[in-house]
């Protein structure tokens, strides 16, 4: 496997620490990530995901514990900070609410631009990033005219143009139909296929996340509490259930077939793998 | 960040100061700083000083949240002592330059901090241990007779309460904002003035936006539970005055009259 290029050591973060409200969101959670790798991350809501990403680029600062970039703390001096602001990107949830300028171009050209580019390599990158998402021809207008789901894809650009080498995204695809969704992670899987990034995703949606993630880290009060192949996590079907969670459908009936003696080859996540799986299946009988 | 502003927040708690009502407390305050107004020496200032502190030893609010609500007042109250310090009149103990220190000068210096101060810290008590809700519901009542002269109380009350309600969110919201802004390269911290105002325009467009959108959402809510304003509208808990408020408020009348007495007496 690929060699980390981030890592949590033994992180805890606690909000409003002696008030009444003290929360402890994180507990000694080590995490790593690797060179081009997919990682997703899931989890209840409220178990930290969203705490633990804020870490990755130094937006959050840890009560106890490190983060590091290729061995170096992010925390550790300003420049190190701006370094890590511009080689992890993160995308918020709803990022379309933090949309300002007149116009797509200007608005995705900000972080660009905060970098300190120059003015070519600013167009370049903006032209680039839009093309990941497909927004290539909404470059002129104003973002407050799009649709929500194209203000979406606007606002990723806007974080793809700093051509982060991790991106971080979390919960993409919250309140996107299904065709918004598949639109939003081909976007970010294009994105990786093409430079090779890794690309960390916060997700509810077990489905998407298990499509194409090389590896999973389930979250439960702020503590790794599985971590391995999707395969492999989605096997312990009642530990997930146990933490508010569950293996997609299409797996949980593969199980079941398979406890009742249908032979389905490979791993099933997507109605689309199920359909496939199911063919062969009959196809193999029919040659039989 | 943001979220460390503790002006105005609530403490949950459940101590008879959290259960006086609301009314009690908000006259309460005001008879506070009548007393502390009038509170002209060490004998009087320490009267309100014993009555504060009981009210904060009763209420169980943490000396270090009154103090983390104090940080804001730092500035002003350390300006205002030393210019009492420094140009007090009377019997002039050390003297450099243009300054002069006076024995009088002392007094007023140390007596004006503890009065910014202990104003403060008396209307944090109010805050600390009151609601948002139960407190608009408690000025809404007792400015009811404004009603009489067509002032429209209720909605004042309100729009007062909304506010309140807001605040939290839109400083939430600010954070947010800023986070995300920061995790495309902005810097809110750097640069001269213009170039400091200029950054902020990447939160405040979003924060509008977000805000109009919110009032619509929230209009469209209340009119869809029939809300039309205070009319024939009544309380699910309606507050009542018991023994508790009546010894507090009797309490608090006679600190200010006794600060008072002694004024009169010249102490
Ligand atoms: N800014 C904050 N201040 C105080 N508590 C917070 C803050 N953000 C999150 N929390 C608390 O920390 C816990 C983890 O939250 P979060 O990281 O947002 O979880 P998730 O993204 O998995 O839903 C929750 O209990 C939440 O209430
Ligand atoms: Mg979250």
């Amino acid at each position: 496997m690929n060699e980390p290029i981030l890592k949590t050591e033994n992180l805890t973060h606690v909000y409003s620490p002696g008030t009444p409200f003290e929360m402890t969101a994180l507990n000694g959670v080590d995490l790593e990530i690797r060179k081009g790798e997919i990682l997703g991350i899931i989890g209840h809501t409220g178990s930290g995901k969203s705490t633990l990403i804020q870490h990755l680029n130094a937006l959050i600062k840890p009560t106890s514990g490190r983060v590091l970039l290729e061995g170096r703390d992010i925390n550790e001096s300003k420049s190190a900070i701006r370094q890590a602001r511009s080689r992890v990107g993160l995308v918020f949830q709803y990022p379309e609410y933090q949309l300002f300028e007149e116009t797509v171009y200007k608005d995705i050209a900000f972080g660009p631009k905060n970098m300190k580019l120059s003015p070519e390599e600013i167009d370049r990158r903006v032209r680039e990033a839009a093309g990941f998402v497909g927004v290539e021809e909404l470059l002129d207008r104003s973002p407050f005219d799009l649709s929500g789901g194209q203000k979406r894809r606007v606002a990723i650009a806007g974080v793809i143009a700093m051509m982060p080498e991790v991106l971080v995204l979390d919960e993409p695809m919250a309140g996107l139909d299904p065709g918004g969704c598949r639109e939003i992670m081909d976007n970010i899987l294009s994105y990786h296929d093409k430079t090779g990034a890794a690309v960390v995703v916060v997700t509810h949606s077990m489905e998407e996340a298990a499509r194409r993630a090389d590896r999973m880290v389930v979250l439960n009060h702020g503590t790794v509490a599985m971590s391995g192949a999707p395969e492999e996590i989605f096997a312990r079907g009642d530990e997930l259930r146990k933490m508010g969670l569950a293996a997609p459908v299409m797996t949980e009936l593969s199980q079941r077939l398979r406890a009742l003696g249908v032979e389905l080859p490979g791993t099933v996540y997507t109605v689309e793998q199920m359909a496939a799986a199911l063919l062969e299946l009959e196809g193999g009988r029919g040659r039989a | 960040m943001l979220k460390d502003v503790t002006l105005g927040q609530y403490f949950p708690g459940d101590t008879v100061v959290h259960r006086l009502d609301p009314r009690t407390k908000i006259l309460m305050v005001i008879l506070y700083i009548a007393a502390l107004f009038n509170a002209k020496s060490w004998i009087s200032y320490g009267v309100v000083l014993v009555f504060l502190a009981a009210a904060i030893a009763v209420s169980r609010i943490r000396l270090k949240a009154m103090l983390k609500g104090l940080k804001p007042v730092v500035f002003i109250v350390v300006l205002t002592s030393l210019l009492n310090l420094l140009y007090g009149r009377g019997e002039i103990i050390a003297q450099w330059w243009i300054f002069h220190i006076t024995r009088e000068g002392i007094k007023a210096a140390i007596l004006m901090g503890a009065r910014l101060v202990m104003l403060v810290m008396g209307t944090f008590m109010l805050t600390y241990t009151t609601s948002p809700i139960m407190l608009t519901y408690g000025l809404e009542l007792l400015l009811n007779p404004l009603k009489k002269l067509k002032v429209p109380v209720h909605e004042l009350a309100m729009m007062m309460s909304m506010a309140l309600r807001l605040i939290p969110t839109l400083i939430e919201e600010t954070d947010k904002i800023m986070s995300a802004q920061k995790a495309r390269g902005a810097e809110f911290d750097t640069g001269n003035l213009i170039e400091k105002a200029k950054a902020m325009l990447p939160i405040l467009v979003p924060l509008f936006l977000s805000s109009f959108r919110r009032a619509d959402e929230l209009a469209t809510a209340m009119e869809a539970r029939c809300y039309h304003g205070g009319e024939g509208r009544t309380r699910l808990n309606v507050l009542k005055m018991a023994a508790r408020d009546h010894i507090t408020l009797g309490v608090g009348l006679a600190l200010l009259a006794g600060v008072i007495a002694l004024a009169k007496l010249g102490l």
